[in-house]
């Protein structure tokens, strides 16, 4: 309820542009670390301005390693919704099958993907096949049990209600339960999000396939370090960020369609 | 009101108790004409909520009989409603979509729904925030919908589970006199838990007085203001000793217990 005085004005103003500040702050440091190196140590952080020049220059490749390695992405974080969603119901049933489930989750969540990538490579071979079950492994686990808290934690009252209701098991289940766990089911995909661009690069590192010029980023990241292109290869790890961004931009987005009219964490007076 | 002999609800030598818990209820009787309005009032631990819970069909009794309209509880789901202490509206559906979830989860045609969701949120004068979600609601203004979606399914029977307990004494003194014209044109039988004896000596026709631990039906209180009450029985005298008088059992009753 302020005023729409000169202060909030100034201080809407600040907050809108401090990010921004902080921003040409950092590349400012940046370029004086470099300019401080010695002429024999300057290749080991490469300047802004060759950092640039390379997104300029393999600008295509780059590209083209981003669309290989965001299909590995994608698929993988697609597949990693919709299984982590059936089991999640499948183990909301009851606590019995909680608890005979659980414990090889966490086997699968504990083996490290460096390992499994071989196997897989073995299995169904280098490519889209491997990086895609890579990240759906990496995602998979956090989305599991976040759905699955929000499943067994509707509100008993509620449940109480249904049953007065003389409600179905799959009326509670899809009409009660499953709405009620979207936020926790939002909360773990949130996770995901962050998990599938960084699955699919290790992914592409360890199980990519490079014949015909098809190598994501991962790939890119092997010849650039090997060949010691160090501006070609921050350019590489910035289209990562960016991917990382786009991915939880995109859940972010679905969540505030299918929350923002119900839940209290939309309410404005919170904010 | 009572053309009929046979009670609408009865219990008869009634016993609850949860898995080997310790006995909750012991040896409850009571019955309820057509029309009545019971309230049931006493310590807390003294049972009220479980013998909702039990006449609902939500939890079976372990000894003695319930009959409700002439069958047993689970049966008569239909002719029941239950409002709970927590006005239990799922945060996701419009108000007019949550009155319409009972009639939904019995298959009634959508078209039906919508008119009689309508006409229940009429009943509390909410007509007009069909479609506002809940949290855009006032804790008085959900505890409504709850209602209205109880009424929604046009019961015979009306539980209510201490149901304006977590209004302000304003708000709860008007919803009363709402619920009782609501009664006045829908005719259900009610029963009703609540701690507040002013509540109660308001509402009821009968109060039934329990003791705790385990709970036992203590008293019963017949009372006779004509209905429609108003702000005016509020404030008559005869309403006013009434309440003395029950809170004066209540308060042996809790000597009881200590």
């Amino acid at each position: 309820m302020s005023a729409p005085g000169t202060g909030s004005r100034f201080s809407r103003l600040a907050r809108n542009l401090l990010p921004v500040a902080t921003g040409v702050g950092m590349i400012l440091a940046w370029y004086a670390v470099c300019l401080g190196l010695s002429a024999d140590h300057r290749f080991l952080l490469p300047s802004p301005r060759e950092v640039a020049q390379a997104f300029a220059e393999k600008g295509p490749t780059l590209w083209s390693a981003a669309l290989s390695t965001g299909s590995g992405a994608v698929l993988g974080f697609g597949m990693a919704v919709f299984l982590s969603f059936a089991l999640a119901l499948f183990l909301s049933l009851s606590a019995l099958i909680r608890a005979s489930f659980y414990p090889y989750l966490m086997v699968l969540q504990m083996t490290p993907i460096i390992v499994i990538a071989p196997i897989l490579v073995l299995w169904v071979g280098p490519g889209l096949g491997s990086v895609t079950i890579i990240t759906f492994l990496i995602c998979f686990f956090p989305m599991v049990v976040n759905t699955t808290q929000g499943l067994i934690s509707t509100d008993r009252n509620l449940v109480d209600f249904f049953r007065m209701c003389k409600a179905s098991k799959l009326q509670e289940i899809f009409l009660l339960r499953v709405p009620a766990a979207l936020p926790y089911f939002f909360t773990g995909l949130k996770i995901g999000a962050t998990l599938a661009p960084i699955g699919a690069i290790v992914g592409d590192y360890i199980a990519g396939n490079s014949a015909g010029g098809q190598g994501g980023l991962g790939f890119l990241t092997i010849v650039y370090s090997s060949q010691f292109q160090m501006g070609a290869l921050f350019a590489t790890a910035a289209v990562g960020c960016l991917m990382g961004f786009v991915f939880v931009a995109g859940v972010v987005a679905l969540s505030w369609l299918a929350l923002h009219k119900w839940h209290d964490s939309f309410s404005r007076s919170d904010t | 009101m009572r053309e009929a002999q046979t009670p609408i609800v009865e219990l008869k030598g009634v016993e609850k108790r949860y898995g080997d818990g310790p006995l909750v209820l012991d040896n409850i009787s009571f019955s309820a004409e057509r029309g009545d309005f019971v309230t049931l009032i006493g310590p807390s631990g003294c049972g009220k909520s479980t013998i909702l819970r039990l006449i609902s069909g939500l939890n079976p009794v372990s000894a003695g009989s319930i009959v409700v309209d002439g069958m047993e509880p689970s049966k008569a789901v239909e002719r029941l409603a239950f409002v709970f202490q927590e006005p239990t509206l799922l945060p996701w559906l419009t108000v007019s979509q949550n009155v319409e979830v009972p009639m939904r989860l019995h298959g009634t045609q959508a078209a039906t729904r919508t008119e009689t969701a309508r006409r229940s949120l009429e009943l509390v004068r909410l007509a007009d925030r069909m479609d506002y979600y809940p949290r855009q609601l006032s804790g008085g203004q959900k505890m409504r919908v709850s209602i209205a979606r109880a009424l929604s399914v046009s019961p015979r029977i009306m539980l209510l589970d201490e149901p304006f307990g977590a209004l302000d004494e304003m708000t709860r003194d008007h919803l009363n006199e709402e619920l009782l014209a609501i009664r006045q044109q829908l005719a259900w039988t009610a029963f009703f838990v609540t701690h507040s004896v002013a509540e109660a000596v308001f509402l009821s026709n009968r109060i039934l007085v329990f003791s705790a631990n385990p709970g036992r039906l203590h008293d019963e209180i017949r009372v006779d203001f004509p209905y429609p009450r108003t702000e005016e029985t509020r404030e008559s005298e005869p309403y006013q000793r009434l309440v003395a008088e029950v809170s004066k059992i209540l308060r042996s009753v809790e000597r009881l217990k200590a």
